[in-house]
């Protein structure tokens, strides 16, 4: 491990590396900043750019990078003008908004930043436990158990998207699936659901949909009801970026709790930085006393460090079961995973073996990019937070541009803009009926290894006994159907408690 | 009927017909020595159509709240879109389709400056002199960072020349 460590060092510190870094915070920052565009949009678009460096340490770097800070520089938009470029940042909103209000925008930014910073760089010290452990145990997996493993995942994701979200959100996972068994597969040689139109013979690029899942919709929001980019108060004075001593002994605690629990929820799969960060505020409200506890949503230095904490942890959290178990957890991570397929890496439990240059790589990159958001971006956010200035009748054509840019030089084929047109507008309307986009997309890209997986396995077994004769493989699978069904019977439990049913004993 | 229900239909209808590809169609395709394999192209497909009819069946008749019972200040309420600038909404989309056919024959200088000179003004800038500029040093900076840096040919000029 230390061997791997000292490799993943010498990458990480080379110059071409530290570029990357310093290049893909900014880059994200900058981006992450804009309503309309979160992290999944800028990676999707960073994609290309990612392959045209071909080294896929370096790629895997940049997009890191711009992963901390789209997050980073959704913070920024929350506090200073009250609009969250994603949804991860929302809490930071209901505390940073008020702080920059009463003229303390600078104080808001920089515990924004120290929270953030300590937050990404506990979770990253807590990746480099986990994920070996983690890559250890996953190595005795076979097939038949990431076949299982894989439904655990996608059943978790549906199982947090809410109650009376759960069904809705496995259906997008099956039309996910569905999707990914469009076109030619390295299996079979023949194309399948083509409906005999060439242009789809090598399938849907996830790029594509990623760009008209997340992207376009958001875009065409932005459009539709123009108070959501609504800029105006922005660019205003931003001074005095230090805090006092008893401010910092008062988030002390917050911060160091909200970075072990934010990672730890950022480490299950479905559950990334938004649900990380509502419950870290949440938590950080009841167990704050008295007057503290008053504050809350007008202004409290804890409740704003709560969910920048806990966010940026969760960020970091999510890497682990992408980096050992090559299981996305959230939509960003499972972008980052189709990323990675198409620079010729797997990831998965032989990452750390096969590639520990890669991997080590990583997680010292995240230490370094903690310290490039916190040195260079901080003083620079008076200058970035000018962009916030671009009038919105400039805005939404550059996003819309970038978002077919993203989509057409992938494939060099026009008929792509048009799918994604096409995809968007579906997208769009299925996201006014209130179906959540993130598990369709990861259905899509997991679909391809769900079906080998099935494959090998149940070439090994000759059918499907192997459901029931491995017990790790039962055992997923059965807790892949308690997570599924769990929010609807807590539902009825509660429901029948509201009605004065007795509990039982 | 409410939208979700009608999009869990629509789900419906393309599992049957999903289905019947995979059940019918692409079994009557199989070759002769593929009988006997454990495990052939329309395997998980079958699997896949049998679970989306399952959760399509179960998000149409389901009851309790659904998310139209709580629409929040983030989202848009699509009962009444009127109140929206669904008009900008949908010429926008127009153009985005016009700059998908025309991007090869008219080249990806003039489709791009057309595309963002036309969207900012369905958004109600009138500002030309600030407008045009802005469109066409976009135009050439993102083809030189596209072509040159990133090395992906992108056609840059219309048919004629």
């Amino acid at each position: 491990m230390i061997e791997g460590i000292l490799q993943g060092l010498e990458a990480a510190l080379s110059l071409q590396n530290l570029i990357m870094v310093v290049a893909g915070c900014l880059l994200g920052t900058f981006i992450g900043m804009l309503p309309g565009l979160g992290p999944m949009s800028i990676i999707a678009i960073m994609i290309p750019v990612a392959i045209k460096i071909g080294d896929p340490s370096a790629a895997l770097i940049l997009l890191a990078g711009v992963y901390y800070g789209a997050i980073f520089g959704g913070s920024t938009s929350s506090i200073l003008i009250n609009a969250p470029g994603i949804a991860g940042t929302v809490a930071t909103s209901f505390d940073g908004y008020p702080l920059a209000r009463q003229g303390k925008a600078g104080k808001a930014l920089t515990i924004a930043a120290i929270a953030s910073f300590t937050g990404g760089t506990v979770g990253a010290i807590l990746l480099m436990g986990f994920a070996p452990a983690l890559a250890t145990v996953a190595l005795l997996f076979h097939s038949a158990e990431y076949f299982a493993l894989m439904i655990v995942g996608l059943s978790a994701i549906a199982a947090f998207a809410g109650s009376g979200n759960v069904a809705k959100a496995l259906m997008m996972t099956v039309l996910g699936l569905m999707l990914a068994t469009m076109g030619e597969s390295a299996q079979f040689n023949a194309p399948r659901f083509t409906m005999g139109i060439s242009d789809l013979q090598s399938g849907i690029s996830f790029i594509t949909l990623a760009m008209a899942l997340f992207a376009l919709p958001e875009a065409l929001y932005l459009v539709l009801d123009p108070k959501r980019s609504n800029t105006g108060g922005a660019g205003g004075e931003i001074k005095d970026l230090r805090i006092t001593k008893s401010e910092a002994k008062q988030i002390a605690p917050v911060i160091t709790r909200q970075s072990i629990q934010g990672f730890l929820i950022g480490v299950m799969p479905g559950a990334g930085a938004t649900i990380a960060s509502f419950l870290g505020y949440a938590v950080e409200r009841n167990i704050a006393k008295g007057e503290e506890q008053e504050e809350f949503g007008k202004g409290s230095v804890k409740g704003l460090a709560a969910p920048e904490t806990a966010n940026n942890a969760a960020c970091t959290g999510s890497f682990v079961p992408l980096l050992t178990l090559g299981i996305p957890g959230s939509g960003t991570t499972a972008i980052l995973l189709g990323a990675l397929i198409a620079l010729n890496v797997t990831p998965g439990p032989r990452l750390m073996v096969d590639n520990p240059t890669i991997f080590w790589a990583v997680i010292i990159s995240m230490y370094i990019g903690n310290v490039v958001l916190l040195i260079l971006n901080l003083p620079l956010i008076p200058y970035i937070a000018k962009l916030l200035l671009v009038p919105r009748n400039y805005l939404i054509p550059f996003i819309l541009f970038f978002t077919m840019m993203g989509s057409y030089i992938g494939q060099n084929n026009a008929t792509e803009l048009l799918l994604l047109t096409g995809m968007g507008i579906a997208a769009t309307i299925m996201r006014f009926a209130g179906f959540p986009l993130a598990p369709m997309l990861i259905g899509f890209i997991l679909g391809q290894m769900l079906e080998d997986n099935f494959a090998r396995a149940m070439n090994l077994t000759d059918g499907v006994s192997f459901m029931w004769e491995r017990p790790m493989t039962t055992a997923l699978l059965v807790l892949a159907i308690v997570l599924i069904f769990l929010p609807s019977i807590r539902e009825q439990l509660a429901k029948l408690r509201r009605q004065g049913v007795a509990e039982g004993d | 009927m409410t939208l979700d229900r009608a999009i869990a239909g629509i789900f419906l209808l393309v599992c049957l017909i999903y289905g019947y590809t995979a059940f019918v169609t692409m079994e009557a395709g199989l070759l002769p020595f593929e009988m006997n394999m454990t495990f052939l192209p329309n395997t998980m497909p079958k699997w896949l159509s049998v679970l989306g009819i399952i959760i399509g069946l179960v998000v149409v008749f389901q009851t309790g709240p659904s998310a139209q019972a709580e629409i929040d200040d983030s989202e848009i309420d699509y009962r009444n879109l009127r109140q929206y600038k669904l008009g900008q909404a949908i010429f926008l989309l127009a153009l985005m389709v016009a700059y998908a056919l025309l991007l090869r024959p008219i080249g990806f200088i003039a489709a791009t400056t057309l595309f963002i000179a036309g969207g900012s003004m369905i958004l109600g800038e009138r500002n030309y002199k600030l407008l045009l500029p802005i469109a066409i040093f976009t135009a050439f900076f993102i083809w030189y960072l596209v072509q040159e840096l990133l090395g992906i040919f992108l056609k840059p000029w219309p048919w004629f020349l």
